[in-house]
């Protein structure tokens, strides 16, 4: 019997919890590098928009279209790498069900936001867009936290409050997307990457 | 201390049982081949070690066919729970009496 051995055991004890119920792989960086792209996407979205006039109405939706898919094309491929080579790194396993649970409850919030602001779209509706696409990635990121970071879920009340913003005050909604996935990502970020490097 | 002693379990000193039992508590049920990528065990290894907290009923086994496919999961007993969390507050009280 010695302590020793014993706080050995209750290492092990932490590490398979965590390991086996929370997603560790999910990269700081990765939230840095979400802001930095959403940011570079509402400045091209803003001057876009400022300039609509020199610019068919047609081309200036296509341009914004263009935009919001770069940003979450990258976003994505940032996240993915940067998780990956976390994974790597800290030789945790990247597919596992802990992983899958994390993202199925990631997905249902976002799939369903996706679609209900498709319909938005769909009906030439644009006022609610900027604060349900805050809002649902807020509680997007509240349900994932509990298979991941417990912090993510703070940042998913954030974007969430963000949301309300917007929605409340429909003249500063840009800037509340580029607050909320620009800012608000890079300030987390920075905060898990510190923490958890 | 004689009391604090008497709640660890002789099953648990085993690091791989003790591995199982832990990541147990944290899920509902858990199949074989994760339990093996968790722990990073071989099959024969993995299979003993669950059998034993079989056979003293820490936990329960659940086999059933996905499709023609074997599954087999396996999950905590309520009484594998108390055990181990007596087994784990005995730890921590050890530790800090040194």
């Amino acid at each position: 019997m010695n302590t020793n051995s014993h706080s050995e055991d209750l290492k092990t004890i932490r590490k398979i919890m965590e390991e086996s119920s929370r997603f560790l792989s999910l990269s700081g960086l990765s939230g840095v590098f979400a802001g930095i792209f959403a940011l570079a996407g509402f400045i091209i979205a803003f001057i876009s928009i400022r300039n609509a006039d020199l610019f068919e109405a047609v081309n200036l939706d296509f341009i914004l279209l263009v935009d919001a898919l770069a940003v979450l094309v990258l976003t994505l491929a940032a996240g993915v790498y940067l998780s990956y080579r976390k994974a790597v790194r800290t030789g945790i396993r990247i597919w596992t069900g802990t992983t899958r649970r994390m993202l199925l409850n990631l997905l249902i919030p976002l799939i369903s936001g996706s679609v209900f602001i498709l319909f938005f779209y769909l009906n030439n509706d644009y006022h609610y867009i900027i604060p349900a696409m805050l809002l649902f990635y807020g509680l997007a990121l509240v349900s994932a936290g509990k298979f991941t970071f417990g912090e993510i879920q703070y940042l998913g009340m954030l974007e969430t409050l963000t949301g309300f913003f917007a929605a409340i005050f429909p003249d500063y909604s840009l800037f509340a997307w580029a607050f909320g996935f620009g800012l608000l990502h890079i300030l987390y970020g920075v905060i898990m990457h510190k923490k958890y490097r | 201390m004689k009391e604090i002693l008497n709640n660890l379990s002789k099953l648990l000193e085993n690091r791989v049982r003790l591995g199982i039992m832990s990541a147990l508590m944290v899920n509902e049920s858990i199949d074989f081949n994760s339990l093996k990528e968790l722990l990073d065990v071989t099959d024969g290894n993995l299979a003993s070690h669950l059998k034993v907290l079989e056979e003293h009923l820490f936990i329960e086994v659940k086999k059933q066919f996905i499709g023609r496919k074997p599954h087999t999961s396996y999950s905590t007993t309520d009484y594998g729970k108390k055990v181990f969390n007596q087994h784990l507050g005995a730890l921590e009280q050890l530790i800090k009496r040194n």
